[in-house]
C-alpha cells in the first residue's frame, strides 16, 4: 500500500508517453494507484507527482474532483444503485433502502467484514434496464429485491468471480506497439501533417 | 419508405466488435476509400450530409470542422466519451457493440482536417465499454489501420483510449478538455476558448460526440447526399434515442431523425410500446435531464430539432423519459434538481449555490416543511440563475449546466400546482417572506 509498484510505474510510463504533456496522464494514474491498492493513498499520489512533474497538491487537487477516487479504504465491492431520475421512477428509493437495511450500512458506508460499500449514485447509464446498479463498475439490470440479495449472497460465496477487485475497470489495456505508435503530436511540434500539405493544404 | 441502420446495424451481429466481424460487415472499407479521396473531399461529404452533432447541442459537425483557423498546428481530435445524461446511454452501447465503427470515424475525421491525435475520452463508470474500445485499438493498431503510416501510405494518427473518473459536467466540451489536461473537470468560458480555435493544451481542437463520428464511416461509403436524403431536413440521418421510465418495453432504438414523432417512439408497439399497465402519461422528458418537460399535447411533435425548440425543449441527447398517471411530480422533479446540484462543478455561484438551495427547498417541501413563500423563493433563485426563466435560456454561468437544473422546476410548477399544494398544506395566514 504506497507507491505504485515497479509493474504499474512500467505501465504508468507507458501511458505517460502517449500524451504530448505529461499531467494530462494523472486521471488514468490515479486510476492505476486504485487499481493496485482498492483506494488513492497519499503515497500514490505523491508518487504520481513526481511521475508526471506536478506537485501533490495538483494531483489532490485533480483527485478530489472525481467520484469514482475513493481517498480511504472502501469495502472489496462496492455497490452502486443508481437513483437517476429513469431508476427513481422504477423504485431506485426502494431498492437502496433494501440494501442498506440487508447490509447494515447508511449512504456510502462499509459493511464491519470489509466486503461491501454502498452507495446511491448518479445516473449509470442503463435508463432502460431500471433499476440498475453496479458492483465494481460492472452492471446488474432490472433489480428486484430478491434479485439484490441473491446478487449478495452469491459474491459472498465467491460465484462471481467474474467482477474484479475495486479499482480494477478494463481488465483489458490499450497498448501501442513501439514500431506502430505516431507519437504524441507535440503542442511545440507546430507542423502541418504531411498528408494535408500534398493536398494543397488548410481548406 | 425503410430506413437503414447507420449507426446500430452491428448491435445484433455476434462479433461485430472485434475486426473480423466489423471488416466481414463491411468495415474499413470507408477509410480505405477516403485515402483516395482529398481531405477537402472527406470534409465535404460531411457538410453535404448536414450531421448535426449528437451529444446535446446538436450543431452541424461539418461546420463545426470547419472551424479550425488555418495554419495553427497541431491540431486535436478529442471524443467525448463522457456519456453521463440521465436517461441515455446510446454511446455507451455504441462503445460496446460497435468500437471500430467509432475508431474508424476518428480516423476519417482526422484524415478531411489534418487533426495530429485523437484522444478517445470515455466515462469511468463504463468499464466494459473500455475494454472492448482498449481490444479493438490493439486490433487496429496490429492491423495498420492506426498508427504509424496508416494501411501504408503518409498519414499517421495515434488514437489514445483515455478514461474519466465520475464527473457529469466533463460532458461540457471545455470541461472534457481540462480533465483530458489532468485538471479538475470545469468549464472554460467561451469566448475565448472556443475548443475548435483553442482547446487542448491551447491548440484548435475538435470535440465530437461518439454517436457523432459513428455516422462518418457510413457517410463515406454512401456519400453525404444519401445521408442528407434521409430525415428531415435540418435533422438529416438517423438517431438513436433511449425511451425509459413507465412504458411497456424500454429501449434504445434507432429511427429517422425528424420525422418520427414522439408518439410513434413512445406509444408504437415496435418503440416504446404505450405506458404500462394501460396507464395515462402524465409528462415526459424529451432530451435528457436538461431539458423543459413535455406533456400529452406535444406527443404529435415530431423529433427534429428545430420543432422541437421552437415548442420550448430540446432534443437533446436523444433521452426519452416517460412518467405515467402515478408519478409524484414534485418528487420527481426534486430528482432532477438533486442529480444537477450534485454534479455542479462549483465554479460559478448562481449555479454551485443555487442548484443546492434549490434541492433544499424542494426537499423540505417533500419533507412537509415547506412554506408557501418556497414556491416564489424557487422561481426567484432560478431566475438568479436563468433571467427570465426563459427558452433558450440565457445563462448567469459559463457552461449550460445551472440553467439545466431550473427546466424542471419551469416545467411543473404551475402545471401541476396542485401537487405542490397537497404538500404544502392549506394557505396560512403566515406573512410571505420577502425575498430579495
Amino acid at each position: 500500500m504506497a507507491r505504485l509498484n515497479a509493474d504499474n510505474e512500467r505501465i504508468a510510463h507507458e501511458i505517460i508517453g502517449r500524451y504530448p504533456r505529461k499531467k494530462s496522464a494523472l486521471i488514468p494514474l490515479l486510476h492505476l494507484a486504485q487499481e493496485q491498492d482498492g483506494w488513492v493513498t497519499d503515497e500514490a499520489m505523491s508518487h504520481i507527482a513526481d511521475l508526471v512533474e506536478v506537485t501533490p497538491a495538483e494531483v489532490l487537487g485533480t483527485c478530489s474532483f472525481y467520484e469514482m477516487f475513493k481517498r480511504h479504504p472502501v469495502g472489496d465491492y462496492h455497490v452502486n444503485i443508481c437513483h437517476g431520475i429513469a431508476c427513481h421512477l422504477l423504485g431506485a428509493d426502494e431498492l437502496i433502502h433494501h440494501a442498506e437495511e440487508t447490509l447494515g450500512v447508511k449512504g456510502g458506508g462499509t459493511t464491519d467484514d470489509g466486503r461491501f460499500t454502498v452507495e446511491g449514485v448518479e445516473c449509470i447509464a442503463a435508463c432502460t434496464e431500471a433499476p440498475c446498479l453496479q458492483v465494481n463498475y460492472r452492471f446488474a439490470n432490472k433489480v428486484t429485491t430478491q434479485d439484490f440479495d441473491a446478487l449478495i449472497a452469491d459474491i459472498r460465496s465467491g460465484a462471481r468471480s467474474d467482477i474484479p477487485p475495486h479499482g480494477t475497470l478494463a481488465k483489458t489495456r490499450q497498448s501501442i506497439p513501439e514500431e506502430r505508435a505516431a507519437g504524441p503530436a507535440l503542442v511545440e511540434d507546430a507542423q502541418e501533417p504531411a498528408w494535408l500539405s500534398r493536398n494543397g493544404s488548410d481548406q | 419508405m425503410s430506413i437503414p441502420k447507420i449507426t446500430t446495424a452491428r448491435w445484433d451481429v455476434e462479433d461485430g466488435h472485434t475486426l473480423a466481424g466489423y471488416e466481414r460487415t463491411g468495415g474499413y472499407s470507408a477509410l480505405k476509400k477516403a485515402l483516395e479521396m482529398t481531405p477537402a473531399e472527406v470534409h465535404e461529404e460531411v457538410k453535404t450530409a448536414s450531421l448535426l452533432g449528437r451529444g446535446g447541442a446538436g450543431f452541424p459537425a461539418g461546420v463545426k470542422w470547419g472551424f479550425c483557423p488555418p495554419g495553427v498546428w497541431p491540431r486535436y481530435l478529442v471524443v467525448n466519451g463522457d456519456e453521463s445524461e440521465p436517461g441515455t446511454y446510446k454511446d455507451r452501447i455504441m462503445l460496446e457493440r460497435d468500437p471500430h465503427q467509432l475508431i474508424e470515424g476518428c480516423l476519417l475525421a482526422c484524415y478531411a482536417l489534418g487533426l495530429s491525435q485523437c484522444f478517445l475520452y470515455v466515462r469511468g463508470e463504463m468499464a466494459h465499454g473500455q475494454e472492448r474500445v482498449a481490444a479493438a485499438l490493439n486490433e487496429a493498431y496490429e492491423a495498420g489501420y492506426v498508427g504509424k503510416n496508416i494501411l501504408g501510405t503518409e498519414v499517421s494518427v495515434d488514437v489514445v483510449l483515455h478514461w474519466g473518473a465520475g464527473a457529469y459536467i466533463v460532458g461540457e466540451e471545455t470541461a472534457l478538455i481540462e480533465s483530458l489536461e489532468g485538471n479538475r473537470g470545469m468549464p472554460r468560458l467561451k469566448p475565448p476558448f472556443f475548443p475548435a480555435a483553442i482547446g487542448l493544451y491551447g491548440k484548435p481542437t475538435i470535440v465530437n460526440n461518439v454517436e457523432t463520428l459513428s455516422n462518418i464511416p457510413w457517410i463515406i461509403n454512401n456519400g453525404g447526399q444519401a445521408f442528407a436524403d434521409i430525415g428531415e431536413a435540418p435533422s438529416t440521418g438517423t438517431r438513436v434515442f433511449a425511451v425509459s421510465g413507465h412504458v411497456n418495453n424500454p429501449g434504445v432504438f434507432e429511427v429517422e431523425f425528424g420525422t418520427t414523432t414522439f408518439r410513434d417512439l413512445i406509444m408504437g408497439e415496435e418503440y416504446g410500446g404505450g405506458i404500462r399497465n394501460g396507464g395515462s402519461l402524465k409528462a415526459f422528458i424529451p432530451g435528457g435531464a436538461s431539458a423543459p418537460w413535455f406533456f400529452e399535447e406535444h406527443l404529435d411533435l415530431p423529433l427534429e430539432k428545430g420543432t422541437v425548440d421552437r415548442a420550448g425543449s430540446m432534443l437533446g441527447s436523444g433521452a426519452i423519459v416517460v412518467m405515467d398517471q402515478t408519478t409524484d411530480i414534485v418528487k420527481a422533479c426534486h430528482n432532477v434538481v438533486r442529480f444537477f446540484s450534485r454534479e455542479s462543478c462549483g465554479k460559478c455561484s448562481p449555479c454551485r449555490e443555487g442548484t443546492s438551495w434549490l434541492e433544499k427547498i424542494l426537499q423540505r417541501i417533500i419533507d412537509g416543511n415547506g412554506r408557501r413563500a418556497d414556491l416564489a423563493l424557487l422561481m426567484d433563485v432560478c431566475d438568479n440563475i436563468s433571467p427570465g426563466i426563459a427558452w433558450p435560456p440565457k445563462q448567469t454561468t459559463i457552461c449550460p449546466l445551472g440553467p439545466s437544473a431550473v427546466s424542471p422546476i419551469a416545467s411543473v410548477i404551475e402545471r401541476f400546482a396542485d401537487e405542490f399544494d397537497a404538500y404544502l398544506g392549506e394557505p396560512s395566514t403566515e406573512q410571505a417572506v420577502e425575498v430579495r
